[in-house]
C-alpha cells in the first residue's frame, strides 16, 4: 500500500513502548508500506523522544531498510563468500546480459528488485537467494530467467 | 490394521530451500490418495544437506533415511514400500548409522533433526529441562563455577571464556541485568546457529534461563539477522509455547526464579554481530561500536550489566548443566574444551554440521566429510572462520581445529564455519572483496578501517591490473589496520588479504593473462 500518514502514525504508537523500538517500529512500517519513507522520521522521532538526526541516521545505517518501494518480486540474492565459490556472481552477470536487470536497483516497469545480501545461511546448497521472502538454494540461471520473466518454477512453491 | 506411521521431513530452512515442503505436500496427497494412515512430523535437519530434502521413516529398528527426495520420487517411494523401509535407490539405511552423522560427537546438537523442535513434551522427553532444574537447585556462584570447570569458551569467535564473563556479571551489583543472545550469525559459511535455532529452540530458551538463573537477570532478548524469516517465525513460537508450558514467564519450571525473552530483528548490517554495536542496536540506535572498557558484563545493555553470548554458547549449557562440567571438558584439545559445531560450506560435495570435539583437522573435515569439492576440480583454498578469517592452502589442511593451534597459523577458527573454492578461485579478487565488505560494513566510527578498507579495494584494482609494485602498499594498509583499528571489523580484515597473498602468491602476480584457460591448464 502506499504511505499514508494516518498508518504509518498507528504502527509507531503500536511499537513504541518496547525498549530500543526504533528497529522495530522501521520494520513494522516496510514490512507494511514495502519502503520507510522520509516523512517516518519526524513521526518516530516524536513518538520515540528522539532527535530527527538520529532517527534519520539509523535508517540510513541499517542496509534492510528502502528509501522507496521496491518491485513486486524482491530477490535478495548473496553474494558472499560460500555463494561466491559457486558462481553467484556470473548469475549476477546473467541477469545484467540476459534481462538487462541491475543488480541493487529496480526494473523501470517496477516488477523486480533484485539486492546484494551477504549470507543467507545456505552456505552448503548456495548460490543461494530469497525470492518474496522464499529461501531458494542451488539458484541456477534457468531459475533467474523464469523469475525475470515473472513465470513459475518447479523449484519455487509461490 | 494399519496404525500411523511417522514420517520426518524437515523444516530447516535449508531444506526448503531445496523443496522439503513441496515433498511434505506430495508424502501428504499420497498417503491419502492410497489410504495409509502417516504422521508427518516436521523436523530440523540432521546437517547432512546434500541429501536435503531427507525424508525418515520411523521403523522398529530405527529411523531410515531418503534422500534428496523430490516431489517426483515420492510416488515411487509407496510403491517400493518406503514405510517399512523397502529398497528403493534413495534409500540411505538407518540415519544414524550414515558415516557422515555417525562418526561426530553431537552434544549441543543432540536434538536437532531428532525432535519436533516446537513440541515442549518432545524436548523433555529428550532429556530438555533437566539443566535448568538442575541449575534451579544451584547457588549462582556454583552454576558459574560449573560453566567455567567446563572450559566453555564463546563460540561467536572471539573464544573468550564463559565462566569469566558470567562471573563479572554475576558480581555486578544492580537492580537490572540482561542476558542477550548474539544471533546475528553475520559470517559467510556458517548456519549452525540458524540450524539450532529452527531444530530444538527450546535448547537456547533454557540456556538463556539458566544464564538468568547465574546471574540474577530475568529478561533476554535474542538479537537475530533478518536475513533468517523462517528461524524468526520458529523462535517467536517458541518461545509463546515455551511460555504457556511456564518455562518462562515469572516462575520458571514451578521455581522462585522469573525469566522472560524476546526476539529482536537486526537490519542487514554485518557489524551489529560485534557486541557493543549489537547493544547500540537494541537500544534503537546506529550501530556504531562502543569503545571497551566499560565491558558489556559491567554496563551493557542500556548501561545495565549484560551477558552478550553467542547462541551455540548459550545452547551448549543446558548439556552442561545436565551433564556436568567434567564430561564436557573431557572433549577437545589444548585449552579448546568440548566439541565445535563445525559448517561445512561453498564449494563442497557433502555440505553440512558436522559436530566434532575440538582437534579434527581441516583435512579430515574437507575430504572424509566433505569428499571434495562439488564441481569435481581440485581443491584450491578454504577460509575457515567467516570473512574476516584466512584463507588456507592444502600445505596447511593437517592444521587442527583448535583455537591456538588456527592462531599459531595466522588463521582463526571464528564461528566455525569452513568455505571450501576450487581451483577456479582468484585469490587477489578474494583479497579484494574482504577489504570492499569492509568498505562496505564499517560502521564508520575508525579512520583505519573506513578509509583504509577504500583504499585497499583501489590498491588491490591496481594489483590486479598488473601493477604489482602496489603490493607494498597493501601491506602498509594491513599492517595499519591491524594496529589501529578499534574493533575486530577493522583489525581482523588484513587476516584474509594476508594470507591470501602469503599463499597464493601467484593469484597476485599473473595479470594481465589471469584466468585463461590456458593459465589454468598449465598450473
Ligand atoms: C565484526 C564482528 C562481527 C561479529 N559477529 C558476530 C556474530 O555474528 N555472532 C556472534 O555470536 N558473535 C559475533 N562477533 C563476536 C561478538 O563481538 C562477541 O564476541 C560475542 O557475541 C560474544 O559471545 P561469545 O563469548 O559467546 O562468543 C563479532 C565480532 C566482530 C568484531
Ligand atoms: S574497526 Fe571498523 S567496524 Fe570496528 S569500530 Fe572501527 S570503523 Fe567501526
Ligand atoms: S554465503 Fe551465501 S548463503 Fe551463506
Ligand atoms: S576510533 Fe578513531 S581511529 Fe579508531
Amino acid at each position: 500500500m502506499s504511505w499514508d500518514d494516518a498508518v504509518a502514525s498507528s504502527i509507531v504508537n503500536e511499537y513504541k513502548h518496547l525498549a530500543g523500538a526504533t528497529l522495530p517500529i522501521l520494520h513494522a512500517l516496510q514490512e507494511n508500506f514495502g519502503y520507510v519513507d522520509k516523512r517516518a522520521v519526524p513521526l518516530i522521532a516524536d513518538a520515540l523522544n528522539m532527535s530527527k538526526a538520529e532517527i534519520f541516521g539509523a535508517i540510513t545505517f541499517y542496509h534492510d531498510f528502502r528509501h522507496e518501494p521496491a518491485g513486486q518480486t524482491v530477490v535478495k540474492l548473496c553474494r558472499a563468500e560460500a555463494c561466491q565459490s559457486m558462481g553467484c556472481e556470473s548469475l549476477v552477470e546473467h541477469l545484467k546480459n540476459a534481462h538487462g536487470v541491475e543488480i541493487n536497483a529496480t526494473t523501470e516497469d517496477g516488477r523486480l528488485t533484485v539486492e546484494t545480501v551477504y549470507c543467507l545461511g545456505n552456505c552448503a546448497l548456495g548460490p543461494a537467494a530469497l525470492i518474496n521472502g522464499e529461501l531458494v538454494g542451488r539458484v541456477d540461471e534457468d531459475l533467474l530467467d523464469a523469475v525475470c520473466k515473472g513465470q513459475s518454477h518447479d523449484r519455487m512453491a509461490g | 490394521m494399519s496404525t500411523s506411521i511417522k514420517i520426518y521431513v524437515p523444516r530447516d530452512a535449508a531444506a526448503l530451500s531445496v523443496g522439503a515442503n513441496r515433498v511434505a505436500t506430495a508424502i501428504a496427497s499420497e498417503a491419502k490418495k492410497r489410504g495409509q494412515q502417516v504422521e508427518i512430523i516436521r523436523n530440523g535437519s540432521r546437517g547432512m544437506l546434500w541429501l536435503e530434502p531427507l525424508v525418515e521413516v520411523e521403523t522398529a529398528k530405527g529411523r531410515v533415511a531418503f534422500g534428496p527426495v523430490t516431489p517426483k520420487d515420492v510416488a515411487s517411494l509407496f510403491e517400493a514400500n518406503f514405510l517399512t523401509a523397502g529398497a528403493h535407490p534413495l534409500n540411505l539405511g538407518l540415519t544414524e548409522e550414515i558415516p557422515f552423522f555417525k562418526n561426530q560427537e553431537r552434544l549441543t546438537f543432540a536434538r536437532v533433526g531428532v525432535i519436533d523442535p516446537l513440541s515442549v513434551d518432545d524436548y523433555i522427553a529428550h532429556g530438555g529441562f533437566a539443566g535448568l532444574k538442575k541449575a534451579v537447585t544451584m547457588t549462582g556462584a556454583a552454576i558459574v563455577q560449573e560453566v567455567a570447570d567446563s572450559g566453555l569458551r564463546g563460540r561467536g569467535g572471539a573464544g573468550f571464556p564463559t565462566g569469566i564473563k558470567w562471573k563479572t556479571v554475576l558480581g555486578a551489583e544492580a537492580d537490572q541485568k540482561y542476558i542477550v543472545c548474539n544471533a546475528d550469525e553475520g559470517d559467510s559459511g556458517t548456519f549452525a546457529d540458524r540450524m539450532l535455532m529452527e531444530g530444538d529452540p527450546y535448547t537456547l530458551i533454557e540456556g538463556m534461563a539458566i544464564a538468568g538463573v547465574a546471574v540474577g537477570a530475568t529478561k533476554g532478548f535474542i538479537y537475530l539477522r533478518s536475513e533468517y524469516p523462517h528461524a524468526y517465525q520458529t523462535l517467536l513460537e517458541a518461545i509463546r509455547t515455551a511460555r504457556a508450558a511456564r518455562w518462562l514467564g515469572p516462575a520458571i519450571g514451578g521455581s522462585s526464579y522469573a525469566f522472560d525473552l524476546e526476539v529482536r530483528l537486526g537490519a542487514g548490517a554485518y557489524i551489529c554481530g560485534e557486541e557493543t554495536s549489537l547493544l547500540e542496536s537494541l537500544e534503537g540506535k546506529r550501530a556504531i561500536v562502543r569503545a571497551k572498557p566499560p565491558l558489556p558484563a559491567l554496563k551493557g545493555l542500556f548501561g545495565k550489566p549484560t551477558i552478550v553470548n553467542n547462541v551455540m554458547s548459550l545452547a551448549t549449557i543446558p548439556w552442561i548443566m545436565a551433564n556436568g562440567a567434567k564430561a564436557y571438558a573431557d572433549f577437545g584439545m589444548g585449552r579448546s574444551r568440548g566439541t565445535l559445531p563445525i559448517q561445512l560450506a561453498g564449494n563442497i560435495k557433502q555440505g553440512g554440521l558436522i559436530e566434532k570435539a575440538f582437534g579434527v583437522s581441516l583435512r579430515e573435515i574437507i575430504e572424509t566429510y566433505g569428499g571434495g569439492t562439488h564441481s569435481g576440480r581440485s581443491f584450491r583454498a578454504v577460509q575457515v572462520g567467516g570473512p574476516l578469517g584466512a584463507y588456507f592452502p592444502e600445505s596447511l589442511l593437517d592444521t587442527p581445529m583448535d583455537y591456538e593451534a588456527m592462531a599459531a597459523k595466522k588463521g582463526l577458527l571464528g564461528h566455525g564455519g569452513m568455505v571450501i573454492f576450487d581451483d577456479t578461485v582468484d585469490l587477489a579478487q578474494q583479497a579484494r572483496f574482504a577489504f570492499e565488505f569492509c568498505a562496505k560494513e564499517s560502521c564508520g566510527k575508525c579512520t583505519p578501517c573506513r578509509i583504509g578498507a577504500t583504499r585497499g579495494v583501489e590498491t588491490m584494482d591496481k594489483v590486479i591490473a598488473g601493477d604489482t609494485s602496489k603490493l607494498a602498499l597493501i601491506d602498509d594498509l594491513c599492517h595499519l589496520m591491524t594496529d589501529a583499528s578499534l574493533c575486530a571489523m577493522g583489525g581482523l580484515t588484513p587476516v584474509p588479504v594476508m594470507s591470501a597473498m602469503t599463499h597464493f602468491p601467484d593469484d597476485f602476480n599473473r595479470a594481465p593473462k589471469r584466468m585463461t584457460p590456458e593459465n589454468l591448464a598449465a598450473e
